[in-house]
């Protein structure tokens, strides 16, 4: 159960230790002291061990994530979890922008609310959001699911490929090629699983929210769009 | 890039450590901006005014107080400070103060004038310079500051923020506008003087004409966000009032932290680690394009 008190060690000293871990590690617990908004803390991981982080987090933390749990008792910063690969990442209070961008792969799940972009260019991971998302969330996502507990800010899924939104409570605009789609069994069913996977299951009813999808009308060229290149 | 910071009190058992509280906040922010900083500070109330001077060679200070005090029989209380100098002088003397200078002092710039606010700011680290005017020992219930990383123009000490076009108001901007050179021409039309070509200086130019036409600051930074166009992140003191607005995609970062003694400002939360009680205290992040304001009582 290694502790890091980052006032008294360096945080490359942190996450040297964590790289360096082999993959039958029995070190599988580790505590994250002070972290004081730095930025960086417990990037690229590859090890199933569990990290918690005793405050608030700065940018880009549990970036790269891969097969590890890391749980930020605070706020994170910009970029939380972004371009993660498997793994869980929990946030307890807020995130602040581009929250799980790029990320192939994991859970993201943040009990407070999340900025500006969360999701943008998502690639497959499953983001909740207890509370509201910024403007601009899920911009170009390609796969995965964001479900929303709270509102939404304006231009949500703008220019989306694939990736489900699901969102609860209101949506201030949506943007480009994205639109609200049926809400099928199959789709309930993703839902449970994803409330699930947060801890959710019983708490929350999947029949209360909407989907959101692509239009696929961006998809192909289109020669009458010509003009706007 | 830029870092600005901003502590506004509630609590005045915490004045006199104003100083060193954001003496802490900027030094953090060095990372954001290693060319210059800046301070501003709202300290006691002053009888009359205080216009606060700054030349690059001291001594011209020195001998302008003696010109000044010679020639117009001036009196005022001068504290020097590296290459600042505060003025205090009754309000009636100001237009004679700047006409004197205008005329025998060149090489010295009026930074900032107000009942209360006092401006520094200089080239070099942060530290350096919060050294130099031995900020940690300044008190008051107020103050904003900024670290700046030089993009688009020179690194000298007239492109330092903060920024003051009028008594007791001064800006600090993180980002970049676009339509500051329009906006300069609309405002010098409006009565208006700037001392510098830089876009920050516009926007504190911009509140000043809102708010003397009758607008609070509030409503100022409401209306700022349908005028400058371009990334902001701005903070802004008055006498009285503190302010924070972000621009409508909210480009450039920013965390608050309020309890009950003070309200913060920093671009990254970093920069609050070092107040007291943080550990307990509200943070959030400004949402796009809604006015944070305060005003003390």
């Amino acid at each position: 159960m290694p502790t890091f008190d980052l006032r008294l060690a360096p945080l490359r000293a942190l996450n040297g230790a964590l790289h360096a871990l082999a993959p039958e590690t029995d070190q599988t617990h580790w505590t994250v002291l002070n972290p004081d908004g730095r930025h960086a803390i417990a990037c690229g991981l590859d090890a199933p061990v569990s990290v918690e982080i005793e405050g608030n987090a700065g940018y880009y933390c549990a970036g790269m994530n891969k097969r590890a749990s890391i749980l930020v008792a605070g706020n994170a910063g910009v970029g939380v979890a972004e371009n993660m690969m498997s793994g869980f990442v929990r946030v307890r209070g807020d995130a602040s922008q581009s929250a799980g961008a790029t990320a192939h792969g994991g859970t993201l799940v943040i009990d407070g609310n999340a900025g500006a972009r969360c999701g943008i260019s998502m690639k497959g991971v499953d983001i909740l959001v207890k509370g509201s998302v910024g403007h601009m969330s899920a911009f170009m996502a390609q796969a995965g699911t964001l479900t929303v507990l709270g509102d939404a800010g304006e231009a949500l899924g703008d220019s989306l490929y694939e990736a489900r939104l699901y969102v609860r409570g209101r949506v201030t605009s949506l943007g480009a090629d994205c639109v609200e789609k049926e809400m099928r069994d199959v789709h309930r069913a993703e839902l449970h699983a994803r409330l699930q996977a947060a801890g959710l299951a019983g708490e929350v009813d999947p029949g209360e929210f909407r989907r959101f999808g692509s239009a696929r009308t961006l998809y192909h060229f289109h020669v009458d769009n010509a003009g706007a290149y | 890039m830029c870092g600005i910071v901003g502590l506004f009190l509630k609590n005045g058992a915490l004045e006199p450590r104003l100083g060193a509280l954001l003496s802490g906040m900027l030094c953090t922010m060095t990372d954001r901006g290693p060319d210059s900083a800046g301070f501003a500070v709202y300290g006691t109330g002053a009888e009359g005014l205080k216009l606060t001077l700054r030349a690059a060679d001291p001594a011209l200070l020195a001998d302008a107080l003696d010109g000044m005090r010679r020639d117009l029989g001036l009196a005022c209380e001068a504290t020097a400070r590296d290459t600042h100098t505060v003025l205090t002088l009754a309000a009636s003397d100001e237009a004679r103060v700047r006409a004197w200078l205008g005329a025998h002092a060149r090489g010295i710039e009026v930074v900032g004038a107000g009942r209360r606010m006092e401006i520094f700011k200089e080239v070099g680290l942060p530290r350096a310079v919060a050294e130099r005017f031995d900020l940690a020992a300044m008190t008051g219930s107020h103050a904003i500051g900024h670290t700046r990383m030089a993009t688009e123009s020179a690194v000298t000490t007239d492109g330092a923020h903060p920024f003051s076009t009028g008594r007791d108001e001064c800006l600090v901007h993180n980002g970049s506008l676009s339509n500051h050179n329009g906006l300069r021409r609309r405002l010098e039309r409006e009565g208006l003087a700037f001392a510098t070509r830089n876009d920050s200086e516009v926007a504190a130019g911009y509140l000043t004409w809102r708010m003397r036409a009758g607008a609070s600051l509030k409503e100022a930074l409401e209306s700022s966000l349908s005028d400058l166009d371009g990334f902001f992140t701005f903070v802004v003191g008055t006498e009285t009032g503190f302010a924070v607005v972000r621009d409508p995609i909210a480009c450039k970062p920013a965390v608050m932290a309020e309890t009950d003694d003070y309200v913060a400002f920093g671009s990254e939360y970093r920069a609050l680690v070092g107040l007291p009680g943080i550990e307990a205290a509200r943070v959030f992040e400004p949402e796009p394009a809604r006015v944070y304001a305060w005003e003390r009582h």
